[in-house]
């Protein structure tokens, strides 16, 4: 009989800012919807961040940034996932992004940005149908 | 207003009338259209406000006038007819050198005041080179190292003649002491220098979470810059006590007004019981609100805040000089209103929230930018910002009358209600052992978390209307130009320049200024009355760096993990 | 190369891979831990339990920052409720040990209950078994802390460890006699709070009510877990419980009390749902709770009914 695969994510705040009212509230959302979430709360640094996620198997980890310092932290923990062999983990993101990094973001391999006013159900459904969908 | 029983029976037997005659057939054809309406803080509000909300209401006790307790028309006699609120913009960004130029500017379009916002690493009390730093340096305010930086950053400005605010907390007495350093080096005595340093540090484990040191030293930190300021610094505001984050946080509008004055009680208590009469320092206190989009709660909450201070000083903590009474304040439009969708919308919603503090009586103003959901604002957009107040002050008419919604039936019920409210959570804060036993036991930052989130949802079922978000959204968004900030340039310059410094500066007096703040640090009684903020000034002046002053304060008072509130 | 030999090998991804199809109930998680479980019995398991507020996350912290001290590596378990509404999740004891995930010695993984009672989630045992294979040295396992009737880790443990604090209600009766005598430590955390010498006072009062154990006396440490204080002791008060199971050959005695429950565990969860599948499979199993509900049948002779069917 093989349950049901929980859907596993990694919320976290990397950077030094502390506006974690975003995290919070999709955290919640993401426990509401039935996830296991992990939350490793604010000034995580992108080593931290991929280290937790690997040793915790998840499927996806969300991210964010309100500092400003989105372009390297981002790029930063995907770049570090793939160097561990788990380019498999699906990075999105979230905070005050201004519309031209997206691509940038999206081209450095983080898969989606919620900007402010995206409704969390449109972050869940994007986690439920894209996580471990790559999955080795 | 107090009226006698007949003119009581009158209005209740019209009321009747109205209800049965005039109001019925109406709601039969027509219903409204909601069962409850609510503020956006799920206050309920009713259909009408009528004299009879205020039959038990006492004009002398609960308004009173201008100027005199318990200041619910305002703290000063003439507000706004004597002097327009202090229109104060915050900025900063990148480099000293940048935001000199920047502020210079802000001087020149008639800003009356200056408002630093500093970046993350200095927030953080962290040098631009520190490996915590990557990526943040210069990115939501300016990069400060050391008095080197300070003295750029007031380049030209004369310290004498301006105030200055200072958004910073768990470092806010080193920023102080590099200020005060500059004024040294402009020669203004300390007597003329005027201004502000957040350092409301408990908001910070609550709210806007850029703590450093666990709660006890904190509170040590930041109850010394109070007994320094009341000796050496009788015009400067030593803390600025903050609302404004909580309110971003994600609290209601009572909660805001709670949490903050239960933070303010802390310090007053923490300052009394380090030897202080309230009389000494209360005075040189300020706040710093919110003004979010339900117009009339907002207004209300101003009302409520300056009567509960008022009381709260006079009869709980037995202030004696009026002046002990006042709460003073700074309000900021909410960043956390504004939306990423059709930002133009944010000019109108910045408006009114800005009107509403206004009417709300406040003593100095910040509005924000359109632009600021996706990046720091453009000069354009500060500008429009800047302007909207401007027009508020000079075009509107409402400056000419002190307090003009006072007797409203609606706002003072409204003003009362919210006060209640307050103090009902104040009770629930004392029954805990006082503010900061509430932090440790993690009791705003639930009921924070539990209001932001429940606001979440009510956007997602459209029970809340946000305009271009789930109300009136736009097939197409037309993108609005953003500052571009050189990602790299500021930390590249900031860390050749701590390079510079430290191989320049004599080590001598560094070693010897750190080690007498990591000694003071260390004393097991943590109300000595051997002050820190003298050791600091005299290490800042020693050009020792932001970073090395706070790594001796961390070796010394650990840092502080947050618990898991969600 | 087999998931197990790399588990074997210490390799990270592996082991939390290998964790998750153990949580999802995968059956190559089962060939895996066959493989692997001739390797366990080598970690030194140590379970911390408590009501929450008490701290067991920061003390969690605190013991694998000093184990680490002296060289051994560390596996922590940490487990957190799973919300019975919606199936999720909220995992954030990492929070107090985050300092600790750049250190390759030390391994943490959050579970969730996933409906299992007792204060542990239903896999524990298994995982622990996975980091034990992979060679870590002292394992902690960190209870849900939200009911007060978390004594299955005294099953898996070899070192329960017994957490309260000073004012959580006003006397220790807090702590029921049941978790009580799971306690090989107790441990009075934030003892620099008032009432933290009362607390003390009263579970040395509890300890001699209760039945008492010839073997060993639960000693009692006062910590300041955030502020490092009292840790140290503590650490060498679980070396001195582990040195007293070694001499007394009480550590066999545990060990095969853990396989026991092990065993019976795994042989009940095998036996029920094989008998499940094959009766839901040939419709018996709708039938028969079909006739019970109708008053048909009693559930006792039912469940004779259906085991001599299955052959029992």
């Amino acid at each position: 009989m093989v349950e049901e695969r929980k859907i596993r994510v990694l919320v976290a705040k990397p950077g030094l800012d502390g506006h974690d009212r975003g995290a919070k509230v999709i955290a919640r959302a993401f426990r509401d919807a039935g996830f296991e979430v992990i939350y490793t709360g604010l000034r995580q640094t992108p080593e931290m961040i991929v280290s937790a996620a690997i040793q915790e198997d998840v499927d996806a980890v969300g991210v964010s940034c309100l500092s400003g310092a989105h372009m390297y932290l981002f790029p930063r923990i995907v770049q570090l996932l793939r160097e561990r062999g788990a380019d498999d983990v699906l990075v999105f993101g979230g905070g005050t992004i201004p519309d031209e990094d997206i691509p940038k973001l999206r081209e450095a391999g983080i898969a989606e940005i919620f900007t402010p006013g995206t409704p969390t159900s449109v972050a869940i459904d994007f986690v439920r149908n894209r996580a471990g969908r790559d999955r080795k | 207003m107090p009226f006698d029983e007949n003119e009581e029976r009158r209005i209740e037997s019209a009321e009747e009338t109205w209800e049965e005659q005039t109001l019925r057939p109406t709601l039969e054809k027509l219903p409204e259209r909601a069962r409850q309406f609510n503020t956006v803080s799920w206050h309920p509000i009713r259909r009408l406000y009528t004299p009879r909300d205020l039959s038990d209401f006492d004009y002398t006790q609960d308004l009173g006038f201008p100027g005199l307790y318990p200041f619910t028309r305002g703290v000063y006699p003439t507000m706004y007819r004597g002097k327009i609120w202090t229109m104060r913009m915050f900025a900063g960004h990148g480099t000293p050198e940048e935001t000199n130029r920047r502020f210079r500017y802000l001087l020149e379009q008639g800003q009356t005041g200056l408002s630093v916002a500093f970046d993350l690493p200095t927030l953080m009390g962290y040098d631009s080179d520190h490996p915590m730093s990557r990526g943040e340096v210069g990115k939501c305010g300016v990069a400060i190292d050391s008095l080197a930086d300070m003295e750029t950053l007031f380049d030209r400005i004369p310290l004498g003649d301006v105030t200055t605010s200072m958004t910073i907390n768990s470092p806010a007495a080193v920023l102080w002491a590099m200020y005060l350093a500059v004024c040294e080096k402009q020669g203004v005595p300390y007597d003329r220098i005027g201004g502000t340093i957040q350092n409301d540090i408990l908001k910070e484990f609550i709210a806007q979470k850029e703590y450093v040191f666990p709660l006890e030293p904190s509170m040590r930190l930041m109850v010394d810059t109070i007994l320094f300021g009341a000796q050496c610094l009788p015009t400067w505001h030593p803390v600025s006590i903050s609302g404004y984050h909580i309110r971003e946080a994600g609290s209601t509008a009572i909660q805001e007004l709670a949490f903050t004055l239960a933070d303010g009680m802390a310090y007053v208590e923490a300052t009394m019981k380090a030897g202080l009469d309230p009389d000494a320092f209360a005075p040189r206190l300020s706040f710093f609100f919110n003004v979010h989009n339900d117009f009339f709660e907002e207004i209300a909450k101003f009302r409520a805040a300056r009567r509960m201070w008022a009381k709260l000083m006079r009869e709980r903590y037995g202030a004696k000089d009026p002046r002990s009474w006042l709460l003073r304040t700074h309000a900021q439009t909410a960043g956390c209103a504004l939306t990423a969708q059709q930002p133009y919308n944010n000019v109108v919603r910045v408006a009114i929230q800005a009107l509403a503090a206004v009417l709300g009586g406040a003593q100095s103003l910040h509005t924000n930018a359109m632009d600021e959901t996706r990046a720091l604002p453009t000069e354009k957009a500060a500008t429009i910002a800047l302007r909207t107040q401007q027009i508020i002050a000079h075009e509107t008419g409402v400056t000419h009358t002190i307090d003009p919604v006072g007797g409203s039936y609606f706002v003072e019920t409204l003003t009362r209600e919210i006060e209640e409210e307050a103090w009902t959570y104040l009770q629930k804060i004392d029954d805990l052992g006082g503010m900061v036993q509430a932090i440790e036991k993690g009791f705003p930052q639930q009921e924070i978390a539990d209001a932001s989130y429940r606001y979440q949802q009510a956007v997602e079922r459209g029970e809340q209307v946000v305009v271009g978000v789930n109300r009136c959204v736009a097939e197409v968004e037309e993108p609005i130009p953003l500052l571009q900030i050189d990602p790299d340039k500021a930390a590249h310059q900031q860390m050749e320049k701590i390079h510079q410094l430290k191989k320049r500066r004599d080590s001598y007096p560094v070693d010897h200024t750190l080690d007498a703040i990591r000694r003071a640090a260390q004393g097991k009684d943590p109300w000595a009355r051997d002050l820190l903020m003298p050791k600091i000034l005299d290490a800042v002046r020693a050009y020792v760096t932001l970073g090395e002053i706070m790594g001796v304060l961390r070796e010394a008072w650990g840092e502080y993990v947050e618990p898991a509130i969600l | 190369m087999e998931i197990s030999d790399r588990v074997r090998a210490g390799d990270v991804r592996a082991m939390a891979r290998l964790i998750s199809l153990i949580e999802n109930g995968f059956p190559e998680a089962t060939s895996a831990l066959k493989g692997l479980y001739p390797f366990t019995g080598q970690a030194f398991i140590v379970g911390i339990t408590g009501p929450p507020g008490s701290g067991k996350s920061t003390l969690t912290d605190q013991l694998t920052q000093e184990f680490r001290r002296h060289g051994r590596t560390i596996g922590i378990v940490a487990v957190d409720p799973t919300s019975p509404f919606t199936g999720g999740a909220i995992l954030a004891d990492r929070i107090r040990m985050q300092r600790h995930s750049l250190d390759g010695g030390v391994f943490i993984r959050s579970m969730a209950t996933r409906g299992h009672l007792g204060g542990l989630a239903k896999a524990t045992n298994d995982v622990v078994n996975v980091l034990d294979a992979a060679g870590k040295e002292v394992i902690f396992i960190e209870t849900v802390g939200v009911g007060q009737d978390e004594v299955e880790v005294v099953k898996t443990a070899h070192t329960s460890i017994v957490v309260t604090v000073p004012g959580l209600g006003d006397d220790i009766q807090a702590i029921k006699a049941g978790i009580l005598e799971i306690a090989d430590i107790f441990v009075v955390n934030k003892a620099d709070r008032e009432g933290a010498d009362k607390t003390v006072a009263e579970l040395k009062a509890m300890m001699a009510l209760g039945p008492g154990r010839s073997d060993w006396s639960p000693p009692i440490f006062k910590t300041v877990a955030i502020e490092e204080e009292g840790i140290v002791e503590l650490a060498q008060g679980i070396l001195a419980h582990q040195a007293h199971l070694d001499q007394a050959g009480v550590r066999q005695e545990r060990q095969r009390e853990r396989s026991h429950a092990l065993f019976l565990e795994l042989l009940q969860e095998r036996v029920t749902r094989r008998l499940l599948e094959r009766a839901a499979a040939n419709g018996i199993l709708e039938q028969t709770i079909e006739r019970i509900a109708h008053r048909d049948l009693d559930p006792y002779s039912a469940v004779d009914e259906f085991l001599e069917k299955a052959g029992f």
